[in-house]
């Protein structure tokens, strides 16, 4: 049975085209991969200096959030096309588990 | 490749039959399944109903006793709503969602497949508490400090029963948000999805962010009671009223998620039977998106009397009232649709126009109770079951019996009788008011909810009586639907793809029921209400958008409800594990039973089949 696999072959231009593409995408993926390897070290290093907890944990949430937020846009793709709706999902989940937990901490546990 | 064509042409004998619908993960099939599974569930929550007026039937009555009276009460409304009507729309989903997008199939026909199983053994699990121990008896809400103290293995029942069962509820929201959101036919864009897909994809959402609340709450209630965990014991430094958040926190959503698809299934009915396009369609789909978004930011008005302050009231309070507002879209929305239409009144019409008033009770009477002083008045209270049966009734209800008769031509092929459907639908619709309609004067003279039974000379009397009678109109109309089925099964005439003649969306497009692979080829779609379009240019049928070629289909398989059957049998394992010697090995075998099924669609390759085009040809040309 042939099911008909349809071979396209890419033109110089667009062969061109894509490599730089690519190779941007790699520049920019390493540079953030560097960058959340130095926040994970900054994370550390509060930790190891002593500092008073009011200080680190803060820092350390803000952090991972802020590492959250380049693990979804710059490895898993979330920056690109057609995410569109992925993105309305996470922002409508994170949302709503936000006001689940504000009114966990206001009406419960204050 | 031979059995393909053959499976479609040739009689079976039972055993093949059988094995048939065990492994099916044809969505058409599953809807089936899901709708035999959900109309079984729903006759057994109704003789509950009947056995429950029957006790109020007067007063001082002892036609049941005050511990079968609680089990019935939360078996009643655990059934309903988690086995009847979530079943009864999944199966409608399942049918007709992907043909109203012109998809072959669900994005995971296997998950399809489980997640009817997992309902089908959760709820058989649930029920069998009747026959093993007792039943549940802390209401369908299940608060923890009752549910706790609760002897004996009810409760148990209840939460494994409706772990099994959510479960699977979660797998077929998950599958139709992907099968919405990546197969629909070229040309479909999300502006031009029939309401009862859009109403299908928000309610899938509302699953997906709303059973997993459930699911962690009813693992905190299985923790507490058979593994010594005090997430809800406030002795321990648990707390109690958690539960209620969490169950809230599913619950509200919950009944969106019922909701929506009904009001799904009316916009079709409206504008099919009115002759006329949906009036304000994109009002409509930005009202349910709203309805499904505030759905989320409600769930405390369950608990006003709890004592959450006033501001978590107040907030809580507007929060609710605000949903009035796209309801109320909606209603206007499909009142204009009516208005100027050409319009016939079928059984699936009646129903619609009967929605329209009884709903409307239901939301009114739902906007006082969000008035946070007038609810500490009202709550538990028999005002409280009148307004959630008007809006459960009177809404979901009425919309599962309207789908019933409407889609029954395109799911089997044959048409229900009128004449019994307008039989059906007097006596229902009569009765339902009879019912519930005083049950809102029985509150607010005093009567609580959930009373086993009332003394006489408090002026209850003639209204429970009236109540009851109602009720039995009510069984009348689904007895008549029955018979009706029965009849129109044996009769067995065939029609064709366009029964009520003005069809609007894809799924009139096709035969009647559909050949297993749906579509022969996968349709264009140039608009809004698509076969509609090719009618008015003359088109019989769709246009397509690609050449027939061969197609790819998924394989039946077991494995599913193998999976579901060790899953089962562990939870009975962990329900007795404390009394019994042979519960421990039962919980880790049933669960390694399933691990093992699940490693085994892990690495078994199955790649599907191909439909050649010659077989394709040649069954298309049979039909005609």
């Amino acid at each position: 049975m042939a099911h008909d696999i349809e071979i396209i072959e890419k033109t110089p231009a667009e062969f061109e085209y894509k490599k730089r593409r690519s190779d941007r995408l790699m520049r920019s993926q390493l540079m953030m991969f560097a960058l959340m390897i130095f926040m994970t070290l900054i994370s550390f290093a509060a930790v190891q200096a002593g500092f008073s907890a009011y200080f680190v944990i803060p820092v350390v949430l803000l952090l991972a959030a802020v590492q959250v937020g380049l693990q979804l846009y710059y490895f898993m793709h979330m920056s690109e096309k057609g995410h569109g709706l992925v993105a309305f999902f996470m922002y409508g989940g994170v949302l709503l588990a936000f006001l689940t937990v504000l009114a966990f901490v206001t009406i419960i546990w204050w | 490749m031979t059995t393909v064509s053959n499976s479609v042409e040739q009689k079976k004998g039972f055993g093949a039959m059988l094995w048939d619908w065990l492994t099916t993960v044809d969505h058409k099939k599953i809807g089936i399944l899901y709708l035999i599974g959900g109309g079984f569930f729903f006759v057994l929550g109704g003789i509950e109903a009947m056995l429950i007026r029957f006790q109020l039937l007067i007063p001082n009555n002892d036609f049941v006793s005050a511990g079968f009276f609680n089990e019935l009460i939360t078996m009643h409304g655990t059934t309903m709503i988690f086995l009847a009507a979530m079943p009864l729309l999944f199966g409608f989903m399942n049918a007709i969602v992907p043909l109203q997008i012109g998809a072959r199939d669900v994005a995971f026909p296997f998950i399809n497949s489980l997640g009817f199983w997992m309902f089908f053994f959760g709820g058989l699990f649930l029920n069998l508490s009747w026959f093993l121990d007792a039943a549940p008896d802390a209401g369908w809400t299940s608060y923890a400090s009752l549910s706790i103290a609760s002897a004996g293995h009810g409760i148990d029942f209840y939460a494994i029963g409706l772990q099994i069962a959510g479960a699977g509820t979660l797998m077929a929201g998950i599958n139709f948000l992907v099968t919405i959101i990546n197969m629909r036919a070229p040309g479909m864009t999300y502006m031009r999805m029939p309401l009862f897909t859009w109403t299908t994809f928000v309610a899938s959402a509302l699953i997906l962010f709303a059973f997993p609340p459930l699911t962690v709450g009813i693992f905190f209630l299985t923790f507490d009671r058979m593994f010594g965990a005090n997430f809800f014991d406030h002795t321990m430094g648990g707390n109690t009223i958690i539960w209620e958040h969490i169950f809230w926190i599913f619950g509200h959503p919950e009944v969106y998620i019922l909701i929506l698809p009904a009001f799904g299934i009316f916009s079709e009915v409206f504008s099919v039977f009115a002759r006329k396009r949906l009036f304000g369609y994109s009002a409509m789909v930005f009202a349910t998106v709203l309805i499904g978004f505030l759905g989320f930011m409600v769930w405390a008005h369950h608990m006003f009397t709890v004592g959450l302050g006033p501001t978590a009231n107040a907030i809580f309070a507007v929060a609710t009232m605000a949903i009035a507002v796209p309801t109320g879209v909606k209603i206007f929305n499909w009142l204009l649709t009516i208005w100027g239409g050409s319009i016939k009144i079928t059984t699936p019409m009646l129903y619609a126009l009967g929605f329209i008033p009884s709903f409307v009770m239901g939301g009114v009477t739902g906007v006082q109770q969000g008035a946070a002083p007038l609810d500490y008045q009202l709550h538990d209270s028999y005002f409280i079951v009148a307004h959630f049966h008007y809006v459960i009734v009177g809404g979901v209800v009425l919309a599962i019996l309207a789908a019933t008769h409407y889609w029954w031509p395109k799911m089997f092929g044959t048409m229900l009788s009128e004449k019994l459907g307008k039989i059906t639908f007097w006596f229902f619709f009569i009765g339902f008011h009879m019912t519930f309609f005083l049950q809102h004067f029985l509150g607010l003279m005093g009567m609580p909810r959930r009373v086993w039974t009332y003394m006489d000379g408090q002026g209850w009397n003639l209204f429970n009586l009236i109540s009851t009678i109602g009720a039995v109109l009510m069984a009348i109309g689904v007895i008549v639907l029955i018979i009706n089925v029965i009849i129109t099964t044996a009769k067995n005439e065939r029609v064709g793809n366009d029964p009520w003649e003005d069809g609007r969306t894809l799924e009139w497009a096709i035969p009647s029921p559909p050949p297993f692979y749906n579509f022969a080829q996968t349709p264009l779609v140039r608009g809004l209400d698509s076969y509609w379009i090719e009618k008015q240019e003359g088109h019989n049928g769709y246009t397509a958008a690609e050449p027939v070629t061969d197609i790819h289909m998924p394989n039946g398989s077991i494995i599913p409800f193998f999976m579901t059957l060790g899953l089962f049998i562990a939870g009975f394992g962990a329900m007795y594990r404390l009394e019994h010697d042979w519960g421990l090995p039962v919980l880790i075998f049933g669960l390694a039973f399933t691990f093992l099924t699940m490693g085994i669609r892990s690495i078994k390759d199955d790649l599907g089949y191909y439909v050649t085009k010659d077989q394709i040809r040649r069954m298309e040309r049979g039909r005609d």
